[in-house]
C-alpha cells in the first residue's frame, strides 16, 4: 500500500515548536483526499524476523501517520512484540523496509530510533530507581551549563513543565523507585515529549493501571496526538481500543491480515481476523464430562498483604474450575500462595484433607499439587538446562535409586512424557530455550503431570503458543480432568475460560467477587465481575 | 556428568552412549588434557618433577586447594561465592594453637576445628539467605573478619610442637611408599562430591538455582536452605583444612593459608565451572587444581621464582574467564556477519521461515511456530 | 479476547510522597550516624587520653586517611557503577615501587616527573582492569581479582626481595611527603582535592550521572543510549589512576617502599566505601559519603591503641563493618519496600 514516495521537500515534518514537535499535517486520518497522501511518519514495509528457527515476524507491515492513533492487535504470540522491538531499533529485521517520512532507513541500535523521533513506553517502563524523576526524563542528556556542568535548575524547572503539561504533578526531585506503574508511564511519557517524539509506540501500556490510572494516560496521550503526534496502541482490551484509536492493524503468526478504520470494523471481525477462523469455533471442550467427585482443594480465608485477601473456594476431582479476572486482580499471586512459593499471612490450603505448610511448596507437591507457572521462561523453566534435566527436576528423588540417580532413569522418564505429548525437540540434551514457545509449555506440562498430582493449577497455559498447541494443551487439560484431576485454570482469554470450565471464580483487586456455573457464566457477566461495573451475580 | 558415563554407556541405548565425546568436548575436557600434557611436558623437561619425593610434596600441597574447590565447586554452581574459605582456615588454624596451648588434646582438638569452621561457614549462611545479601560482600566482609579474629587469637606469634604422631602421619606416606597418607581420606571426600553434584538430586537441583533460582524454586526446590547448608559445608571442609595446615607445617598462625582464596576461586573457574552459576563439573576442577599446583610446583623446581607463579596464577583466573567470552562474542560476530549475506534485502518471493540461517541470539522467542 | 473494560478505583493520591520521603531520611540519617558515630569515637578516646587531639596526632590522623581517602574516591566511582576494584592496593604497591626505582636510579630526575610516572602506572593498570571488565565482559569481581595478584605479583618480582630505603630518594622528594601547608599536610590537600573533583563529576556532569544509571539499571541505561563500556572503562581508569598517585604518596610518605607496600588495602577502601553508604549494588551513595567511611576507619585505627584496645582487633573491626553496613543497608530496603507494600495493600 501507499509505495508512492513523495518528494521530501513536500512533505517536510512541518514546522517544529519549541518542544520540537510537528505542527499537525492536513492529511486527515480515515480519509486521504488526495492522490498522493503524505507520508507516513514511520512504516514498515514486509518486515521478517526470525529468532533461531522460529520466525516471530512474516512480512509484517504498518503505517503510523501523524495525528493519528493506530490499534495494533493480535493473539498472543502474533508477533507484536518483536514488531515493536523493530521500531524500538532494539531487533532489527532480516528483510523489510523500515521507512522515515517515506525514505527507507534503518535503526541499528535504540538511540537511532530514538534520533528519529520514535519513542516506545513498555508495559513496565525501565526507569532509573536510583535517580531523581528530573533525572530519569533526561537521562544521558541533561541540560547544561558552564564549563559543561549539568544545570540541575534547568532540569528540575523543565521536568516540572513537562509534568504539569501532562497534567501530573510529579515532584521532580523525588526517586524514581516507590512510584507506581502508572506514573512511572507518565515519566517515560515525558522524556518522550522531551525528546522531541513524533511517533510514540505504547506496548500494552494499561494492563497494569486502574480506571482513573487509565482515562489520565488517555487524556494525556490524546493531547499529544492532537498535536500531531502519531501513537501506537497495541492492547488486548477492545474498549480501550476503540476509545482511543482511529485505525487498526491485525497480525497473525507474524503476518499482517488487515489494516482499516476501527469505526467500520466490529469487535467479532478482529477476533475472527485475530485467530483466523470464527470465535465460536474455538475452545469447545472435548470429552464427556462425568459428575465431579469429592472436594480435593480447599482453600479458606487466604491473605497476602497487598496481592489479594480473604480469598476462599473448593475444586472437586474432575472439575476444571477457572480463575478469571484482570491482569493484576491477584489471581497469579493466589496460586503462588496455594503452592507455597509465596508465603501466605494467614489463611488455610487443604489437599485432599491435608493441610499445607506455610511457604513449603516440596509438602504441597508431596501432597498431590502441580503449578504450571504464568511466566513460563522465569518461573517454568531452567532454559539453559536440557529438556530432559528441566521435565525430570520436580521429580529427581522419585527417579533416583538409593537416592543416586543412575542409569538413565531421567531420560527414560523425560522421553516418555516427551513422547506422550508430542514435544517436538532435537535431543534431550539440547537446551530447552531452543524449542518454541509452545514445545517449551509442553515441558512444563510434561515436568508437571509426571509428579501424577491430584490437583493441577495452569497459570495462562496457552498464553504466546500457537494455536495447533493451543488446542492440544486444551484437549490434554480436559483429560486430565476426566481422569479425575482437579484443575484450577488462570486464564486471561475469556473464550478459554467459558470453553473450558465447569465453574468460573472472578477476582477482582485482591478479592474472590464471583463464583459462576458453566450454565450462567457468559463473558457479559464475568466481565462485568472482572470490572465491577455492576453487581456481580 | 563424567561420572554417570559408564553406567549409561551399559544400559543406554548406542545413541545415548555416542553422546559422551560430544559432551566431554567442553572447556573442562580442555583442562584435562592441558593437565595431563602439563604433567607430561614437566617431567621431560624439569629436572626432579618426575619424582615420586617430588610426587608426594606435589599432593601435599595440592591438598588444601582441592579440598577447598570440593564445596566451593558447588557454591560457585549454585550461582554464589565463597571468599572467606582461606580465613576460615586461618581462624580454625589459630583456634587449634589457642587450644593446644591450654593443653587440650588433639582427639578433641580437630573435631573443634571442623565444627569451628562450620559455625563460621553458618555465619556466611545466615548472612546470604535469610538476610538475602550478596554473597560476593558478605564473604569480602567475612573474609576480613575471620582473618581479623585469627590475628585477635594469636596476635604475630605462632604455636608449634604439636603432638609428633600426628604431624608424622599428616606428611606421612601409606607403608612408607610414596604415596601420602591423606591420599585415601582426599579421594573419598573427591567421591562424594562428585557423586553429590553429577548422580543425586540434590546435585540436580544445585544447577537447576545456579541457572534460574525462580524456576529451581517453582519445581520444589528449597533453595535458601540448600545454599545455607552449603555454606556450612564448605566452612566444615575449611574447618578441616586449618586443622591439615596445621599439623602439614607442624605451625599455627593467624596467616596461615592467607590469599589461598584465590588459588581455589582460580582453580574451579579455570576447571571450566561458570562464574554465572549452572554450569560446570568436579573432574575439570579437579584438573583444574592439578594443573595450577603442578605449574607451580614445576616453575619452583624450575628456579622461577614464586612471585611469576602469582601472575600466572591471576592471568589465568582472567583468561578462564575471557577467553570464552571473547570466543562466544567473535563467533556472535561471524554468524551475524553470515546471516546477513545470505538475504538480499527485498527479494520478489519470502523464502519459507525454516530454511533461514539460525540466528545467533537464542534469548527471546514469541512463540510463533 | 480478553476481558476488556478497566476497574473503576479509587485514585490513590496523597502516598506518592511517602516513599520517598522515607528513603530521603534514611539516606540523610546514614551521613548523619556516621558524623556522630565519628564524634563519639573521638569525644571517648580523647577522654580517655587528652593527647588523642594534639595536633601531632590529628596530623597523623589525616595524613592516614589521605590515602584511604584518596583510593575510596576511585573506589566509589567503579561500585557506583555495580563495579567492584580489588586490585587498588596492588596497583598502589606497583605505583610506590615503581616511582621510587625511578627516583632512586634518576636521582636529577624532576619529582613532578617522577610522580607522573606512578600515576601512569595506575592509568595503565586501571586500563587493563576496565577493558577486561568493560569489553571482555568479565565480572568485575574475578578480573579485579586476577590483577590483585597480577600486579602484586609484577612488584615483587621487580623488587625481587629488595627494598629502596629514605635514603635513596631525593630530599625534595621526602620533604614534600610530610610538607604543609597552614598546619595541614600537603597529602591530605591532594585527597581533599581530588575528592571535590570526583564529587563535582559524580554528581555535576553527564558521564558521571551515567555511572549511576548503569548502576542503577544497566539494561534501561542501554536503552537510553549510553555507551555503558566507555564509562565502565572510564571509572576503571580513574580508579587506576588514584591508587597510581597513591603510591606515589605513599612512597613520599613513608620513605622505604618495599614489594608490599599496601598490602590488604583494598579491604580498607572497600570497606570504608560501603560503610559511607555507597550501595554495593550500585546505583546509590555518594563520594562524600565514603570520605566519611574512610574518616572513620582511620580514627578507629588510631584510636584502638590509645583505647587500650589490642591493634590486632583492626581487621576484625573492618569485616565487621563491612557486613554491618551492607546489612543495614538492606534492612532498610526492606522496610522501604515493606512500607510502600502495605499503603498498596490499603486498597480494596
Amino acid at each position: 500500500m501507499a509505495a508512492s514516495r513523495p518528494n521530501p521537500e513536500d512533505h517536510a515534518p512541518g514546522s517544529r515548536t519549541p518542544e520540537g514537535r510537528a505542527a499537525p499535517e492536513e492529511h486527515g486520518s480515515e480519509t486521504p483526499h488526495d492522490d498522493r497522501p503524505p507520508p507516513p511518519v514511520v512504516a514498515l514495509r514486509d518486515v521478517w524476523k526470525s529468532y533461531g528457527a522460529v520466525a516471530a515476524l512474516r512480512g509484517a507491515r504498518i503505517e503510523l501517520h501523524a495525528g493519528e492513533a493506530h490499534a495494533l492487535v493480535g493473539e498472543n504470540g502474533a508477533g507484536k512484540s518483536t514488531l515493536i522491538k523493530v521500531l524500538a531499533g532494539v531487533r532489527q529485521p532480516d528483510r523489510g523496509v523500515l521507512e522515515l517520512d517515506g525514505a527507507a532507513t534503518e535503526f541499528k541500535s535504540p538511540q537511532d530510533a530514538r534520533a528519529a523521533g520514535v519513542a516506545v513506553i513498555h508495559q513496565e517502563p525501565a526507569l532509573f530507581p536510583d535517580l531523581s524523576v528530573a533525572e530519569n526524563v533526561f537521562a544521558g542528556r541533561q541540560p547544561r551549563g558552564r564549563f559543561g556542568r549539568i544545570d540541575e535548575h534547568a532540569m528540575r524547572e523543565r521536568a516540572r513543565a513537562l509534568l504539569a503539561r501532562l497534567g501530573v504533578p510529579l515532584d521532580p526531585r523525588r526517586p524514581a523507585r516507590g512510584l507506581s506503574i502508572a506514573d512511572q508511564q507518565i515519566v517515560e511519557i515525558a522524556k518522550a515529549v522531551s525528546l522531541e517524539t513524533r511517533a510514540l509506540v505504547m506496548d500494552e501500556p494499561t494492563a497494569a493501571l486502574s480506571g482513573p490510572e487509565v482515562d489520565r494516560l488517555f487524556s494525556v496521550v490524546n493531547a499529544l496526538r492532537a498535536e500531531g503526534t502519531a501513537v501506537l496502541f497495541v492492547s488486548h482490551r477492545f474498549a480501550e481500543v476503540t476509545a482511543l484509536c482511529q485505525r487498526v492493524t491485525v497480525l497473525r503468526d507474524g503476518a499482517h491480515v488487515s489494516t482499516g478504520p476501527l469505526a467500520e470494523t466490529t469487535v467479532d471481525q478482529l477476533v475472527a481476523r485475530m485467530v483466523g477462523r470464527e470465535p465460536d469455533a474455538l475452545f469447545v471442550r472435548p470429552g464427556k464430562q462425568r459428575p465431579p467427585g469429592e472436594v480435593v482443594l480447599e482453600v479458606e480465608g487466604l491473605s497476602r498483604a497487598g496481592a489479594f485477601r480473604d480469598v476462599g473456594f473448593r475444586v472437586r476431582a474432575g472439575e476444571i474450575v477457572a480463575l478469571a479476572g484482570l491482569v493484576g486482580a491477584g489471581r497469579s499471586e493466589v496460586a503462588r500462595a496455594v503452592f507455597g512459593v509465596d508465603r501466605r499471612d494467614a489463611g488455610r490450603v487443604t489437599v485432599a484433607g491435608r493441610a499445607l505448610p506455610n511457604g513449603r511448596p516440596r509438602a504441597a507437591m508431596a501432597a498431590g499439587l502441580a503449578l504450571v507457572p504464568e511466566d513460563r521462561r522465569q518461573q517454568g523453566l531452567v532454559l539453559a538446562a536440557s529438556v530432559q534435566r528441566n521435565a525430570t527436576l520436580p521429580r529427581a528423588r522419585q527417579l533416583s535409586r538409593f537416592g543416586f540417580l543412575v542409569g538413565g532413569a531421567e531420560r527414560r522418564a523425560a522421553r516418555e512424557w516427551a513422547t506422550r505429548l508430542r514435544t517436538r525437540y532435537g535431543d534431550l540434551d539440547d537446551p530447552v530455550g531452543t524449542l518454541s514457545g509452545g514445545n517449551q509449555q509442553k515441558v512444563v506440562l510434561a515436568k508437571w503431570l509426571a509428579t501424577g498430582p491430584r490437583v493441577l493449577i495452569v497459570d495462562e497455559p496457552t498464553r504466546g503458543i500457537d494455536i495447533g498447541t493451543k488446542a492440544e494443551v486444551h484437549r490434554l487439560i480436559a483429560q486430565l480432568a476426566a481422569d479425575g484431576v482437579a484443575i484450577l485454570l488462570i486464564s486471561s482469554e475469556l473464550p478459554e475460560v467459558l470453553g473450558m470450565a465447569d465453574r468460573v471464580l472472578v477476582m477482582r483487586e485482591g478479592r474472590l467477587v464471583a463464583d459462576l456455573p458453566r450454565e450462567t457464566a457468559d463473558e457479559e457477566r464475568v466481565i462485568r465481575a472482572a470490572t465491577g461495573q455492576e453487581a456481580p451475580a | 556428568m563424567s561420572t554417570e558415563a559408564p553406567s549409561r554407556a551399559t544400559r543406554a541405548p548406542l545413541r545415548d552412549t555416542l553422546r559422551l565425546p560430544r559432551r566431554l568436548a567442553g572447556w573442562d575436557a580442555a583442562v584435562v588434557v592441558l593437565t595431563v600434557l602439563t604433567l607430561v611436558v614437566a617431567s621431560g623437561t624439569v629436572e626432579e618433577f618426575g619424582t615420586t619425593r617430588n610426587a608426594t610434596f606435589l599432593i601435599l600441597d595440592l591438598a588444601p586447594v582441592l579440598l577447598l574447590a570440593l564445596p566451593m565447586t558447588l557454591i560457585v554452581v549454585s550461582g554464589e561465592i565463597d571468599l572467606s574459605v582461606a580465613s576460615t582456615v586461618g581462624l580454625t588454624s589459630a583456634l587449634m594453637g589457642e587450644l593446644w596451648a591450654a593443653g587440650m588434646p588433639l582427639e578433641t582438638i580437630i573435631p573443634l576445628a571442623v565444627l569451628a569452621g562450620a559455625v563460621l561457614g553458618a555465619f556466611n549462611g545466615l548472612l546470604v539467605t535469610v538476610l538475602g545479601l550478596p554473597s560476593l560482600a558478605v564473604t569480602i566482609g567475612t573474609l576480613a573478619l575471620y582473618r581479623g579474629l585469627a590475628y585477635v587469637l594469636l596476635g604475630d606469634t605462632a604455636v608449634a610442637d604439636f603432638a609428633r604422631e600426628y604431624t608424622r602421619w599428616t606428611i606421612g606416606s601409606l607403608g612408607g611408599g610414596w604415596v601420602p597418607n591423606v591420599v585415601p581420606p582426599i579421594l573419598l571426600l573427591v567421591t562424594v562430591f562428585a557423586v553429590v553434584l553429577h548422580a543425586t538430586p540434590v546435585g540436580r537441583s544445585l544447577f537447576a538455582m545456579g541457572a534460574n533460582d525462580t524456576a529451581a524454586a517453582f519445581s520444589g526446590i528449597p533453595v535458601e536452605r540448600t545454599k545455607f547448608w552449603l555454606y556450612v559445608i564448605a566452612g566444615a571442609v575449611a574447618g578441616l583444612v586449618g586443622a591439615y595446615w596445621t599439623l602439614r607445617y607442624s605451625t599455627a598462625r593467624a596467616d596461615n593459608a592467607e590469599g589461598l582464596e584465590l588459588t581455589v576461586v582460580a582453580a574451579v573457574l579455570l576447571g571450566g565451572v561458570s562464574i554465572y552459576g549452572g554450569r560446570g563439573t568436579l573432574l575439570g576442577v579437579v584438573a583444574g587444581v592439578v594443573l595450577l599446583s603442578s605449574l607451580q610446583n614445576a616453575l619452583r623446581l624450575a628456579k622461577v621464582s614464586a612471585d611469576a607463579l602469582t601472575v600466572v596464577t591471576g592471568t589465568l583466573l582472567i583468561l578462564s574467564v575471557l577467553l570464552p567470552n571473547v570466543t562466544a562474542a567473535l563467533r556472535a560476530r561471524l554468524a551475524r556477519r553470515a546471516a546477513r549475506a545470505v538475504p538480499p534485502p527485498r527479494g520478489p518471493e519470502p523464502p519459507p521461515p525454516g530454511t533461514r540461517s539460525p540466528a545467533p541470539e537464542p534469548t527471546r522467542r514469541d512463540g510463533t511456530p | 479476547m480478553t476481558v476488556t473494560a478497566r476497574p473503576p478505583e479509587p485514585p490513590k493520591e496523597g502516598r506518592r510522597r511517602g516513599g520517598a520521603a522515607l528513603l530521603d531520611a534514611v539516606l540523610r540519617f546514614r551521613a548523619l550516624g556516621l558524623v556522630v558515630a565519628l564524634v563519639l569515637l573521638v569525644a571517648t578516646t580523647w577522654l580517655a587520653n587528652s593527647r588523642f587531639l594534639s595536633a601531632q596526632s590529628v596530623r597523623d590522623i589525616l595524613l592516614s586517611t589521605a590515602l584511604t581517602l584518596l583510593l575510596a574516591c576511585g573506589m566509589t566511582m567503579v561500585v557506583v557503577g555495580r563495579g567492584i576494584d580489588l586490585s587498588v592496593a596492588s596497583v598502589l604497591g606497583l605505583s610506590a615501587f615503581g616511582t621510587a626505582t625511578v627516583l632512586a636510579d634518576h636521582p636529577g630526575l624532576p619529582v613532578p616527573l617522577a610522580a607522573l610516572v606512578g600515576v601512569g602506572i595506575g592509568a595503565a593498570c586501571g586500563a587493563v582492569n576496565g577493558v577486561v571488565i568493560a569489553y571482555g565482559r568479565v565480572p568485575a569481581l574475578v578480573a579485579t581479582l586476577g590483577t590483585l595478584y597480577v600486579f602484586r605479583g609484577l612488584v615483587y618480582f621487580l623488587a625481587g626481595g629488595s627494598r629502596i630505603s629514605a635514603g635513596e630518594l631525593p630530599r625534595g622528594f621526602l620533604d614534600f611527603g610530610t610538607a604543609r601547608v597552614l598546619g595541614v599536610p600537603w597529602l591530605f590537600l591532594i585527597a581533599v582535592a581530588a575528592l571535590l573533583a570526583v564529587g563535582e563529576f559524580l554528581r555535576r556532569h553527564r558521564a558521571g550521572r551515567d555511572l549511576y544509571a548503569i548502576g542503577s539499571h544497566e539494561e534501561a541505561a542501554r536503552l537510553a543510549g549510553i555507551p555503558i563500556p566507555s564509562r565502565l572503562l572510564l571509572a576503571y581508569v580513574v580508579s587506576g589512576t588514584l591508587a597510581g598517585l597513591g603510591g606515589v604518596l605513599y612512597a613520599a610518605r613513608y620513605g622505604t617502599v618495599d614489594a608490599s607496600a599496601g598490602y590488604g588495602m583494598e579491604l580498607d577502601i572497600v570497606a570504608a566505601v560501603v560503610v559511607g553508604g555507597v550501595a554495593i549494588f550500585g546505583g546509590s551513595g555518594s563520594v562524600f559519603g565514603a570520605a566519611l567511611g574512610a574518616l572513620l576507619l582511620t580514627v578507629i585505627n588510631n584510636a584502638l591503641p590509645v583505647l587500650g584496645v589490642d591493634p590486632f582487633w583492626q581487621r576484625a573491626v573492618v569485616g565487621a563493618l563491612i557486613i554491618a553496613a551492607i546489612a543495614l543497608d538492606r534492612l532498610v530496603a526492606l522496610r522501604v519496600a515493606a512500607s510502600l507494600r502495605g499503603r498498596d495493600a490499603d486498597v480494596h
